[in-house]
């Protein structure tokens, strides 16, 4: 995740995507699955070799929810609060994660480790209340489950 | 090699979100603390629904199910049935068929059920292309292609009735026509695999469990209408569906099925997957056209459809997976089978995902026409802690809201609309009556906030009011012009709103208003929550935050 931005990096994932029409998304898609985030140098260089406008690189960036443009912790939390996990106690496993993590919504704990947001519904409606920390998605959520979860994460 | 026993363990994001993973490595690791690696082999399969707890473990040849496995359970099922032969009769799936030994092959779906869409779900491994064309894989893509022609195709889609199971509910056939006789050399194929309404987790569980089903379709999409290019459109929130697509596509690659020259004809199609990221509006199928396009997923004026000017603005198909899953049954059996089933405006089958306070959760098939009466009381086992039933929104917040007087109305396309809703994409919430209203609509109100895309004001500001209205009827400081200006808000939005997420956003809304009159006064004029749920406290000011 602290990996140096090294431009020959993004010049390859620039080439997997040579013979695309429109491989925006896909380009910053890779970009953040190998740093973690988009940093703002980084859409600069990508508008200039991609011959686009940086506001348009920036504009799709900020548009979707799991491009991040700040940096973020090393695990991502989203808990669903969408209504399937709602009506079985979400607004409860929100709580109980900012009370263990010291953090609320869209902030990062101090050591870097995680990030708290809030997302729509991730699909796993049966088995709500769900989160996903990074890939992993963990289902039928309680207080304790959670500080299980949590413990796995930070050792 | 020849193994003696198969285990199969369900591996799907709902399952895994419970360990499934888990108990799969425990039981690689205790078979081969068992001596047992050369005689028993581990595999992945896909949820069987509703109808199994999560997650399962099958014995094969034993056809003996245990549900749900944790991993505490692994090491006894390893030393007492692989070893020993004999069965955890504790640990079995006791389920509906009345406690007995739960052996059954291939396990009987539930009694109401129909499984045309998840036939392979639950029983093949998917990252097996083998498994799947054990079971009449690719034979429907083979038929197509050296018996029919194109037009033929598209007539016996047409002629089956199929309908699109996004929730639109668009006959698949006309959209195919319109897109054949569309000018232009190239055109796409496009499978709309973002589901992203809440309460809807059915593609996943299609893709997840029987890949292969959906890029057969989509290479007979491609025949039908003169494409030789498909693109799925996987949202971010499903890994392992991408990664079940990517293997099912280079093991369809391999054998002949995807790419030059499929089985030695002069057609060609490849399917490329295309990742989301995170956004619910792009589920919305010029929202998605415009996220293919690497663009910010904002919908486009329609006309043109995407069948005239689609992915860059070529003629275009976009199909929804479950849509897609129903084509190779329909090529194999025939369009009148397919219209034996369901109701005669709305035949075959619709996946059903049943989610909130309900007893069993998870998805379960059943033909067109049933009712919701049968969906949450018998295969949903009625409302969890014997509570009544508040209301059921179908479709996501997007779609209908049904109240219990409308338990008896059957499910289809064009039943529902009769009655102020929608069927959509086959999400069914159950909310119990311990539950708010205001707290429920705020809910759908904040959701539709979040994703909004902000291209129209409509939807931008009104939504925001709304749920700025909302939270104040919510916090005990509402007023009873609130109600009306809530009304007046929801109607100009859906009157005035850009695209279909913010004409249908107000819905449940309206529908509340209007169903649940008295809930929404007794909040306004005594300033009080009858359910308890909102805090009817007003908010304390911000502290000001000190940035260090």
């Amino acid at each position: 995740m602290n990996t140096p931005f090294v431009y020959q990096d993004i010049e390859e994932i620039l080439s997997r995507y040579e013979k695309e029409e429109t491989p925006l998304l896909c380009i910053l898609e890779d970009i953040q699955e190998k740093w973690g985030y988009l940093p703002r140098d980084v859409l600069g260089y990508v508008a200039r070799r991609l011959g686009i406008p940086s506001s348009t690189v920036y504009g799709v960036a900020t548009f979707y929810a799991f491009l991040e443009v700040r940096p973020v912790g090393k695990y991502v939390i989203r808990v669903c609060k969408s209504t399937p996990c709602h009506v079985r106690g979400a607004t409860d496993v929100l709580e109980a994660l900012k009370r263990e993590l010291g953090i609320r919504e869209g902030e990062t704990t101090k050591d870097g480790k995680f990030t708290l947001e809030v997302t729509s519904c991730l699909g796993v409606c049966g088995v709500a209340p769900a989160m996903m920390v990074n890939d992993v998605t963990y289902g039928n959520l309680t207080e304790e489950r959670i500080r299980e979860i949590l413990a796995l994460y930070r050792e | 090699m020849f193994y003696r026993a198969h285990v199969l363990v369900e591996m799907t994001s709902s399952s895994v979100a419970l360990g499934a993973a888990q108990v799969k490595e425990q039981l690689e690791r205790e078979i081969a603390r068992a001596g047992l690696g050369n005689e028993v082999k581990v595999l992945e399969t896909g949820s069987f629904g509703a109808a199994l707890p999560s997650p399962f473990v099958v014995v094969y040849p034993d056809n003996v199910i245990y549900a749900p496995v944790s991993v505490r359970d692994v090491r006894r099922i390893v030393e007492e049935h692989l070893l020993k032969g004999r069965v955890v009769r504790e640990l079995l799936f006791a389920g509906e068929r009345g406690g007995g030994v739960a052996t059954f092959i291939p396990p009987s779906p539930l009694k109401k059920e129909k499984r045309v869409v998840l036939r392979n779900s639950g029983l093949i491994d998917p990252l097996n292309i083998e498994e799947y064309i054990a079971r009449d894989g690719y034979l429907a893509l083979a038929k197509v292609l050296t018996e029919m022609t194109p037009e033929e195709v598209i007539e016996v889609v047409k002629r089956s009735g199929l309908q699109g199971r996004g929730g639109a509910g668009f006959p698949t056939g006309l959209k195919w026509e319109f897109t054949r006789k569309a000018e232009g050399e190239e055109k796409y194929i496009v499978c709309n695999a973002d589901e992203g309404e809440p309460g809807t987790f059915k593609d996943r569980l299609i893709l997840e469990g029987d890949p292969h089903s959906v890029l057969e379709a989509m290479a007979i999409a491609g025949y039908a209408v003169g494409a030789n290019q498909g693109y799925i459109y996987v949202r971010a929130e499903y890994p392992q569906s991408i990664r079940h697509l990517e293997v099912a596509i280079a093991q369809a690659k391999e054998r002949g099925l995807l790419g030059e020259r499929i089985l030695g004809t002069s057609f060609s199609f490849d399917v490329k997957i295309r990742r989301g990221a995170g956004a619910y509006v792009c589920g919305e199928e010029t929202a998605l056209l415009e996220s293919i396009e690497g663009k910010r997923g904002e919908p486009r004026v329609k006309p043109p459809y995407p069948p005239q000017k689609g992915l860059w603005g070529k003629p275009t198909v976009i199909n929804n997976v479950e849509t897609l899953a129903n084509i190779p049954p329909i090529i194999l059996n025939g369009p009148d089978w397919f219209r034996s089933i369901g109701t005669p405006t709305c035949p075959g089958t619709k996946v059903f995902t049943l989610t909130g306070n309900v007893n069993n959760l998870g998805l379960v098939e059943v033909p067109m026409g049933i009712t919701l009466r049968e969906l949450v009381f018998e295969i949903g086992g009625g409302i969890r802690g014997g509570h009544g039933l508040k209301l059921v929104q179908t479709g996501g917040p997007s779609g209908g809201t049904m109240t219990p007087d409308l338990l008896d109305v059957p499910m289809a396309f064009d039943t529902l609309p009769r009655y102020n809703s929608a069927l959509g994409s086959g999400a069914l919430t159950v909310i119990d009556d311990t539950h708010c209203i205001v707290d429920i609509v705020k809910n759908f109100a904040e959701f539709f906030l979040h994703e909004s895309c902000g291209k129209c004001t409509p939807c931008r500001v009104g939504g925001k009011r709304i749920v700025d209205i909302l939270e104040r009827i919510s916090a005990g400081a509402g007023s009873p012009e609130d109600l009306e200006k809530l009304r007046y808000l929801g109607q100009h939005m859906k009157a005035t709103a850009f695209c279909g997420l913010g004409q249908a956003a107000p819905n449940p809304l309206l529908r509340c208003l209007e169903f649940f009159r008295e809930e929404f006064e007794v909040h306004v004029r005594e300033k009080c929550c009858p359910q308890g749920v909102c805090t009817m406290r007003p908010k304390p000011q911000p502290k000001k935050t000190v940035r260090v």
